[in-house]
């Protein structure tokens, strides 16, 4: 947003005088161009974010703009050169279409008229949770305020995975059910805390670029890497410092004297006996449960992962490190004369050893993609509706957004797209009782010289302040679909 | 120094968008490439001050109008004034009401002065001023929502229909509605009755006193709203199916009484999904897809 014009205040309303109709506008609201609202006080150019959610709202379709300035009268124009209103995050300010666009290329129609919003049915979110505690089995049901809303599904690199919402439980269960995941996909997608429970598992409040709270606990780091992972990367670390070290992970726990990179190190076989399924040398599968305690098992004392150790090889005095994948939880062990693991105050520099592992743990955070498809069912629920008129559409597009956001445009059959919602403007998101939500999207057409669009714009609109402003955000080129 | 209005064609080279505070409007010609040149040079001219013109008197637009008399002088004012003037006797209806098609005609006209065009429309935000000879038509689709590209109904118009406006007015347009309708299309003689009449149209389709129905005084989004402390609708919660048919029959008692003094020559009405036509010219029977409320599951899913 940057404030442009000198406005005058009259009470709280502030008189916009960037043109004749010289609205007064109230705190929180714009004036009737929808460019210039009242922001705190201050008039302000009204982010081109929302005016884009507007004009989806509006049931707009997005067009580019000529950029080679006031328009010269001239018919032909070269078509190498224009601007989108948005896609690229900087926009041009003074473009907001119509919310009827007159096209003669839709199945022969000239004006199409259009007048709702842009409603998905067929949508829902994928959550990405950093966090190896578990939260329950894969294909659990999850529910919010005890309606099922989504499930647990197949988890991914040091994260637990759910798939929420969806037309099944949008539309497909109780009046209730398709109420309350509504009601979570839009607070997900609008970036706000939803606690979810799930069958078998635990519970835990989700909140897009936040850490996730499991059973109350606010989980902190992610996982430096698996148990096995964990001992190649500081296995050299450890040398010298002590004689064994376990990373306990509920996936593959690490044992450094038997992995290989013990091995290379020279590092001395301890006699420890590990429970579980022996992958490959110091690699542990199902060594425990899988639950909230160390390392993503449901163990609160690590020696319980431990058989007693062997005599042949181990002796008293031996010192071992048990270590979960985060650093959080940590012990060190002095064998004693009847070769039992006794704990002691670990030493300093194994201290610094798991602070390392703490270092290099990425904050755990919660990601939401919000995901939707556009036309896609249209071609198959609709018989008489010609294939080549989505077709025809999606030749044309080069660019998809969603509030300006860049979204993934998933191949293959309709418009379905994913989008990080903490990219897109706060409150983006709205529904419609049906239920469904409403969500921005934007379709842009080709651009041939993306790179002459800085200068171009500035061109089109001189507008100094708007360059330097903070709250413009340039947006990285997404690939088009097709070049 | 005069601000000038944004002038750009479009990228596809046909069309020419306009813009100026809160008019945008997007106009195109055929013709021989003479005459659309002088077409949009003369709109681009004619563009250039019309919102000063309309800011002169926007005191007087802003007023409930009068149903005998009109002291205003611009022309555009005028017609904004003539167009609601049927209504006034019987409705509160103030000029602004009819401010979007009349912009829409002007800048039409302009262009129809000083060429000659097969066909024409300007688009102001949906109220469509057009301009048909010999065998030329317009189609005209009705889109239900923008993630969806099939079309909800076509409207044919052929140069011997007497139809030359089309306007649509609804709850979520940019002006405020005191009824509750998604959308009221009219076709009429005129953009600027076109205007008028889907503004009263829609104003009826109403449920007085429904505790679903949120309305907020227009003053209090927009100070100075020319509905003054008027309820607007802002959301409109679940309805009951024989709701959405009550209100319904109210818009359609309201357009079959327009249609009757020749104010209109159709319209389309749509509330919650329904969608209603009342007055059968120029709305041809082909539409590219089911109408909603006939087959609700199917076109549930986007």
């Amino acid at each position: 947003m940057v404030t442009e014009a000198t406005p005058a205040a009259i009470g709280d309303k502030i008189r916009c005088d960037a043109c004749p109709v010289m609205c007064y506008i109230k705190p929180g609201a714009a004036g009737a161009c929808d460019r210039y609202a009242n922001h705190d006080g201050q008039l302000v150019r009204v982010d081109p974010h929302i005016v884009l959610e507007q004009t989806v709202s509006h049931g707009g379709r997005l067009v580019p703009f000529q950029a080679t300035g006031d328009w010269d009268g001239k018919i032909v124009h070269e078509p190498s050169i224009f601007v989108t209103a948005i896609g690229a995050g900087t926009t041009y300010p003074d473009y907001k279409p119509a919310p009827f666009i007159v096209s003669s290329e839709i199945d022969g129609v000239d004006m199409v008229t259009v007048v709702t919003e842009g409603i998905f049915s067929y949508c829902g979110v994928k959550v990405k949770i950093d966090t190896d505690r578990y939260l329950g089995p894969e294909t659990a049901t999850v529910r919010a305020q005890g309606e099922a809303v989504g499930h647990v599904t197949t988890s991914e690199y040091g994260s637990q995975m759910l798939s929420l919402g969806g037309v099944h439980h949008l539309t497909g269960g109780s009046k209730k059910e398709g109420r309350v995941t509504c009601d979570a996909l839009m607070d997900l997608s609008n970036c706000k805390p939803v606690e979810l429970t799930i069958d078998g598992g635990a519970t835990v409040v989700v909140q897009a670029g936040c850490a996730p709270i499991v059973n109350g606990v606010a989980e902190e780091r992610m996982r430096v890497g698996c148990g096995s992972a964990t001992i190649g990367m500081f296995a050299k670390q450890w040398q010298g410092k002590v004689d064994e070290v376990v990373v306990v992970d509920d996936h593959i726990t690490g044992v450094l004297s038997e992995h290989q990179a013990g091995k290379l190190l020279d590092i001395p076989d301890t006699g420890i006996k590990m429970k579980g399924r022996r992958s490959t040398p110091g690699r542990y599968f199902q060594v425990a449960e899988p639950g909230t305690g160390w390392g993503g098992t449901r163990i609160s004392d690590p020696l319980s992962v431990l058989g007693p150790f062997d005599p042949k090889t181990a002796r008293p005095g031996m010192t071992m490190l048990m270590v979960s994948t985060t650093g959080e939880h940590a012990a060190y062990y002095e064998l004693d004369e009847a070769l039992r693991p006794i704990e002691k105050q670990m030493p300093l520099d194994l201290k610094l050893s798991v602070e390392r592992i703490q270092e290099n743990c990425e904050p755990a955070l919660c990601t939401v993609l919000f995901m939707g498809g556009a036309g896609g069912s249209l071609r198959a629920g609709v018989t008489d509706n010609p294939v080549r008129l989505t077709r025809s559409v999606k030749d044309a597009l080069t660019r998809v957004t969603s509030g300006g956001a860049p979204v993934y445009v998933w191949p293959g059959g309709g418009i379905t797209f994913m989008v990080d919602v903490t990219q897109m403007p706060a409150g983006a998101f709205g529904f419609v009782p049906t239920p469904a939500l409403v969500a921005p999207i934007e379709f842009t057409l080709k651009l041939s010289d993306y790179a002459a669009l800085g200068g171009h714009m500035d061109f089109v609109r001189p507008l100094a302040s708007l360059k330097d402003s903070a709250e413009i955000r340039p947006m990285p080129q997404i690939p088009g679909r097709r070049a | 120094m005069k601000r000038l209005p944004q002038a750009a064609l479009l990228p596809d080279g046909r069309r020419l968008h306009l813009q100026d505070g809160p008019i945008d409007l997007i106009v195109e010609a055929d013709g021989n490439d003479a005459d659309v040149r002088a077409a949009y040079r003369a709109a681009v001219q004619r563009f250039t001050g019309l919102l000063d013109e309309l800011c002169e008197e926007l005191g007087e637009l802003r007023q409930a109008a009068d149903p005998e008399r009109c002291a205003l002088s611009g022309v555009v004012a005028r017609r904004m004034h003539a167009a609601v003037a049927p209504f006034a006797a019987d409705y509160f209806i103030t000029p602004m009401a009819a401010v979007a098609g009349a912009v829409a005609e002007e800048i039409l006209g302009a262009m129809r002065g000083v060429a000659q065009l097969t066909r024409a429309y300007v688009n102001n935000g949906g109220d469509i001023a057009l301009h048909l000879c010999g065998d030329e038509a317009f189609t005209v689709g009705l889109m239900d929502r923008p993630d969806d590209f099939g079309l909800l109904r076509t409207i044919l118009i052929r140069a011997n229909d007497p139809i030359r406006g089309i306007a649509t007015s609804g709850r979520h347009g940019r002006s405020f509605s005191l009824g509750i309708a998604d959308a009221v299309t009219v076709l009429a003689r005129t953009a600027s009755q076109a205007d008028a009449a889907a503004t009263i149209i829609g104003n009826a389709i109403d449920l007085p006193g429904h505790p679903a129905i949120v309305r907020v005084p227009a003053n209090e989004l927009q100070p100075d709203s020319d509905l003054g402390a008027r309820l607007v609708t802002r959301e409109v919660g679940a309805l009951a199916e024989h709701e959405i048919e009550d209100a319904l029959e109210a818009g359609i008692a309201c357009a079959r009484k327009l249609l009757a003094a020749g104010l209109i020559e159709g319209v389309a009405l749509r509330l919650c999904g329904e969608t209603v036509v009342v007055g059968t010219r120029g709305i041809d029977a082909r539409t590219t897809r089911p109408v909603r409320g006939e087959t609700s599951k199917s076109l549930m899913h986007a």
